[in-house]
């Protein structure tokens, strides 16, 4: 039986989904024995590749380049775990749809606002669900090491997974 | 005290006449969650969380502003009523900006408590994102509209235990914001004795206090509103 196929991805998040994974420690080791890290930004590998098994997308979509990347994540992933509050509902990545896409980079970067060399805002950063088919939720902000675990753990034994109320909690 | 019979969920139970079915479910060790109720103000049915079904009535009916009666089937918790409560919680969170993990009550949150007790890991309906506005002109309290559920609690329990009513709600649905004597800033108004029950009432982050660590108390406001209707 082939290792199922592991990838992590960093939308517009602070990272810190994946500082909460990294914060396993010694878990992680066990868990990485089982499964094969196709593609993550903890590894140095340029391309999203075909055929991953599960990918933990961590941040909202708030950039034409995020939306590419959550449509090959999709397209090439079986089941695609929206990780952190900011990949389920916004979170902070969404502080701003308040002002709107030309609001927020007047706010932000005021005359000087760039017009090369960064990916295109969109008009509100969306939850990952609101631009692809999202197999399961892992709400947190980060999610706690021993929710990731938990989840980790019985998708790779191929378990069901329903995160019972004290792992669902925003915040 | 006159009693009457009901069932609630098949069982057999006996509540005082002028009960709710909030109250008798309560005394029969029944739960059925809430947001807009707290014990002592009168109930507003504002919310629609504890919506419960009752044989031969149309529709769902707020079980904490719904009088029982001789004979009433109540049931609590069927698979519809789960539905209802999930997509209310889920479209309150849509409303305004309930960002979580920036707010002074996260973890000591009724909204966030409830949204993790009804299986809610996701929103399915569209941010509206709207801009509320802050008020930070009191000198020791502040109200984040972003953080508001319209419950009312504020209100009623300014007008009802601290007699002052200077709370009330202006505008229509999802537009409705809860406004200061003549929807005037915090800081100005006449009638507010400063007494911080509202902050106290109030389910979310939408009312805190200024440089106080970000929990609330709880009061004993059944305690209160008899204290209250005793100097009547």
């Amino acid at each position: 039986m082939t290792r199922p196929r592991l990838a992590t991805v960093w939308l517009s998040g602070c990272s810190g989904c994946h500082m909460s994974l990294l914060n396993l420690h010694g878990d992680l080791l066990e868990l990485l024995g089982r499964c094969d890290l196709v593609y993550s930004p903890l590894a140095d590998i340029k391309e999203y590749p075909r055929g991953v098994d599960i990918a933990l997308v961590e941040g909202a979509v708030a950039n034409e380049e995020n939306r590419e990347m959550a449509g090959i994540v999709r397209s090439r992933t079986a089941c695609v775990v929206s990780l952190g509050d900011c990949a389920v509902n916004g979170n902070v990545s969404a502080l701003r749809n308040p002002l709107g896409r030309e609001g927020t980079l007047e706010r932000v970067y005021g005359e000087a606002a760039p017009e090369h060399g960064v990916a295109r805002l969109l008009p509100t950063a969306l939850p990952l669900h609101q631009v692809i088919g999202v197999d399961l939720f892992l709400p947190g902000c980060p999610p706690a090491p021993e929710r990731i675990r938990w989840v980790l753990t019985r998708l790779l034994e191929g378990r069901p997974v329903a995160l019972p109320p004290e792992m669902l909690s925003f915040g | 005290m006159p009693r009457l019979t009901l069932t609630i969920n098949g069982r057999s139970v006996s509540a005082r006449r002028g009960d709710t079915i909030l109250a008798a479910a309560r005394r029969s060790g029944i739960r059925i969650p809430t947001l807009c109720n707290l014990e002592g103000l009168i109930p507003a049915g504002a919310c629609r969380v504890c919506l419960v079904e009752v044989a031969g009535y149309p529709r769902p009916v707020p079980a904490c502003a719904t009088g029982i009666e001789q004979g009433m089937a109540v049931t609590t918790d069927s698979e519809p009523l789960a539905a209802a409560r999930r997509t209310t919680v889920e479209l309150l969170l849509a409303e305004r900006n309930h960002s979580c993990a920036v707010c002074v009550m996260n973890r000591h949150c009724r909204l966030q408590d409830l949204a993790a007790r009804l299986g809610i890991d996701h929103v399915r309906f569209a941010f509206i994102s709207p801009l509320a506005g802050v008020d930070m002109s009191h000198e020791r309290f502040g109200i984040d509209h972003n953080r508001c559920i319209l419950c009312r609690r504020c209100v009623r329990v300014c007008d009802e235990i601290e007699g002052a009513h200077t709370w009330d709600v202006a505008g229509r649905g999802a537009a409705s914001r809860i406004i200061c004597d003549l929807a005037q800033p915090w800081g100005t108004s006449a009638t507010c004795t400063g007494c911080g029950k509202c902050v106290q009432a109030c389910p979310t982050g939408a009312l805190f206090e200024k440089d106080a660590p970000t929990r609330k108390g709880t009061m004993d406001l059944a305690g209160l509103a008899q204290w209250r209707r005793s100097r009547k």
